[in-house]
């Protein structure tokens, strides 16, 4: 794997982590609990998106086939995809949702926050957009968990359960592979082994404010990266895609 | 949710040109920082503003429609506290 073929992976999975959530959200769409809360959602929804078309139209460029954004969101199959599986979950209940972006936010922002000083320009200035949006996001759902873990007794206990049960999809964004080391050597991306002290002191502080608190390391899932997916990623990229399978070319 | 809807705050927003805050609607929140963040997301979605104030509308005293006429009718025939009602002596150069 040259130097180039790296940084088209790591732009690629970058875009497919930010489309893959925000279709996660999109499926959320006229069912916020409030007015309110239900625009925060599109909002959020609509940052990923936006961040993904860049990504994709970046990584176009960077392969040098001609293939759009578009080429990528919808006409690549999923063993393609190479996003991490925590991204794919199925939605559950509102405190499932919040713990999900949560912990993906917080380890997105810190990425985002290296790539944003990385040796790539392009992709720098995109990461330098990207990181205020997910800025706000993780005010947001930090408040969020604080509110649900220190809220109620049922809230409290439902909240735990939520981090007990996407634990194990969290390892993953910190295994890194061969991309993430060549990113990493040439082009001063993140060093996932700090990224991963960070990230578990910035969440220790929310979660302790929230009064839980963080799962026992034990088993992980891997796999998004390489393109092996949960058995939920199906249904949900044969949703998104669905319309230009059907209609080959369909444009607004 | 038991079914209580969350308390109402009014919203301010300060525009990038303006100079004060103006009122630009209202939020439902359960607590001060959710309601600038409804606030944020609600009311600023069109780079509207640069800053927010919000406040629980419980807490706005405001005047009583019922005593308008007491209130504001005094005022109306009072042509003495506006200036121009002063014409300016020819000899004043600066004002």
């Amino acid at each position: 794997m040259t130097n180039k073929e790296a940084l088209l992976k790591y732009v690629l999975r970058l875009g497919d982590n930010a489309l893959v959530l925000a279709q996660r959200l999109i499926e959320l769409v006229a069912h916020g609990p409030e007015l309110e809360e239900e625009l925060a959602n599109a909002n959020f929804a609509l940052d990923y998106l936006g961040q993904a078309r860049m990504y994709y139209s970046y990584a176009g460029e960077l392969e040098g086939n001609g293939r759009t954004e578009d080429d990528f969101a919808f006409l690549r199959p999923e063993r393609e995809f190479c996003n991490v599986q925590l991204v794919e979950l199925p939605n559950g209940h509102f405190g499932d949702v919040i713990v999900r972006s949560f912990l993906f936010d917080a380890f997105y922002l810190l990425q985002l926050e290296s790539v944003e000083q990385c040796g790539d320009q392009r992709l720098a200035e995109i990461a330098a957009r990207a990181v205020r949006e997910i800025r706000y996001h993780q005010r947001y759902q930090s408040q969020w968990l604080i509110r649900l873990g220190d809220g109620t007794e049922e809230s409290h206990r439902r909240i735990q359960t939520s981090i007990d049960d996407v634990w194990r999809y969290t390892g993953e964004m910190f295994a890194g592979d061969e991309v993430d080391v060549k990113f990493h050597a040439h082009y001063g991306g993140p060093d996932l082994d700090q990224l991963q002290t960070k990230w578990r002191a910035e969440i220790e502080a929310i979660v302790n404010v929230a009064t839980i608190r963080l799962p026992v390391d034990a088993w992980m899932a891997e796999g998004g990266k390489k393109g092996i997916h949960t058995e939920h990623f199906g249904s949900l990229i044969a949703e998104m895609q669905t319309m230009q399978r059907s209609y080959a070319g369909l444009s607004w | 949710m038991t079914g209580k809807d969350w308390p109402l705050y009014e919203v301010f927003i300060r525009t990038k040109s303006g100079l004060s805050h103006r009122h630009a609607g209202s939020v439902h929140a359960a607590d001060d920082e959710m309601a600038l963040n409804h606030a944020r997301d609600v009311y600023t979605r069109r780079n509207e503003g640069v800053s927010i104030w919000v406040v629980r509308s419980s807490n706005i005293v405001a005047s009583d429609p019922a005593e308008t006429d007491a209130f504001f009718e005094p005022a109306k025939d009072k042509i003495y506290r506006h200036p121009t009602f002063y014409e300016i002596p020819d000899g004043v150069e600066n004002i």
